[in-house]
């Protein structure tokens, strides 16, 4: 059997195989993708994002073994940074999730974000992809801590959680702008800490300034992950979303907005890695980066002539 | 995009240290690898499975309690029985050298005990992953 009938037969071996193929750009990713691409769509992805040290992982952990006992079957792509100076990482998620580890309904990878600056990994679509056609009913995507503007984790996801805690204080103020906006569902972690009811206050009071959720007010929702308090409730959220997505529309709209940006990126990438192939290789280059440095021409008329050679 | 080299680190058996580990995992993301760290107290079967799910390149088991002798040919095995045969298996930890050849013998491809400088066991893995 091929790897693409494996991964379709849920084989978690060919998961994790194709994963590492489309990480690493082997050429036979692109292959894989194009077969899988048809038996995928079917899981709903959720995306968990939040600060550092609030608790993402355990409360992945718990939502995902919530899932189980529903009888659905969970994927977990859970994100860490990577090193900018050696390119090294150290992927700890799992530490939280080892109960999980062998659990035959639940596959967990984690990856390192290689150079991407949204908060996800540089694969995390085609990740879900695979896990998707893989079978797993339920994808969570766990980002790396975010400060205010990681906020990619919307584009690949169909409801996000962002996890706050209590008492980091003026905190708050600072998310304002940010991770707020992309919030389907606050869940306040660690919440047998003081603070609570401020945070909830000041949470509940800043959606009462947004004019923007005519049709659904993420609901602010309270846990204690690690005592596993509140999941049910969580998921209880999740589940009025799921819904909210599909009575409104919305889950078609954020899919085709999904699929117009996946095209655009992976053309923005084949057109990227032409020009390096075709372009910037050659001794040609060269010599035009040393006559624009030289001031014989300058920047936009080069690039225009070289886009006019490239499109002839 | 080149190949980047994944290490599973890994805690077997009932010992609760993992300084060593955690130095261990540091000084490889240092040399440029994707270190995955699960933990204390993780059974064969959880390590094996992780490694399985992770596709990782390198499985690096530390052990201070003595039971290296069972549980480190224990992982080669299982992982022997996934089809996972080009995965690297090294050991470390507190390990009498009467130990090691039988360690190796069984699958174990290097031992490092205290006192190894963390640049080796980069670079025996860079040269010996498959």
């Amino acid at each position: 059997m091929n790897i693409v009938a494996e991964v379709l037969a849920g084989s978690k071996r060919a998961v994790a195989r194709a994963i590492t193929a489309v990480e690493n750009e082997y050429d036979e990713a692109a292959g894989i993708i194009k077969q899988l691409y048809p038996h995928t769509g079917k899981a709903h992805v959720i995306g968990i994002t939040g600060s550092p040290g609030t608790g993402k992982s355990t409360l992945t952990d718990k939502l995902a073994k919530e899932y189980r006992r529903l009888g659905k079957t969970v994927g977990i792509i859970a994100i860490d940074p990577t090193s900018p100076f050696s390119g090294g990482a150290i992927l700890g998620d799992r530490i939280r999730m080892n109960e999980l580890t062998l659990d035959e309904g639940v596959f967990i990878r984690s990856m390192g974000t290689r150079g991407s600056l949204g908060g996800l990994s540089r694969k995390t679509a085609e990740a879900v992809k695979i896990m998707d056609a893989s079978g797993k009913d339920i994808i969570f995507i766990e980002t790396v801590g975010v400060g205010q503007s990681e906020v990619d984790v919307i584009k690949a996801a169909d409801t996000t959680i962002v996890v706050l805690v209590p008492g980091l204080g003026d905190d708050i103020q600072a998310i304002k702008a940010g991770i707020l906006e992309i919030a389907d569902i606050f869940a306040i972690n660690k919440a047998d800490r003081d603070g609570v009811e401020r945070l909830n206050t000041e949470i509940e009071m800043m959606l009462d300034l947004n004019q923007a959720m005519v049709d659904w007010r993420p609901p602010v929702k309270r846990t204690v992950a690690s005592k596993g308090e509140g999941i049910t409730e969580l998921i209880a959220a999740v589940g009025d979303h799921v819904d909210h997505l599909h009575q409104s529309g919305h889950l078609t709209v954020r899919r085709t907005e999904r699929t117009r940006n996946e095209l655009l990126a992976l053309l923005d990438e084949q057109i990227g890695r032409y020009v390096l192939k075709n372009i910037t290789s050659g001794g040609q280059f060269d010599a035009l980066v040393a006559s624009v440095q030289n001031r014989e021409q300058d920047p936009y008329s080069v690039v225009a002539n070289l886009l006019r050679q490239m499109l002839r | 995009m080149e190949k980047r080299i994944r290490v599973l680190v890994a805690k077997p058996g009932l010992d609760g240290h993992d300084r060593g580990a955690k130095v261990v995992a540091r000084a490889l993301r240092d040399a440029g690898f994707e270190v995955i760290y699960t933990g204390l107290r993780q059974t064969p079967e959880q390590i094996v499975e992780a490694a399985l799910q992770e596709d990782v390149n390198v499985v690096a088991l530390s052990l201070l309690s003595g039971a290296h002798n069972h549980l480190f040919p224990r992982v080669v095995e299982m992982c022997k029985q996934k089809g996972m045969d080009d995965v690297l298996i090294v050991g470390g930890g507190v390990i009498p050298d009467a130990d090691i050849p039988g360690l190796k013998a069984a699958g174990v491809a290097a031992v490092f005990t205290p006192g190894t400088p963390t640049s080796n066991i980069a670079e025996f893995i860079k040269a010996n992953v498959k």
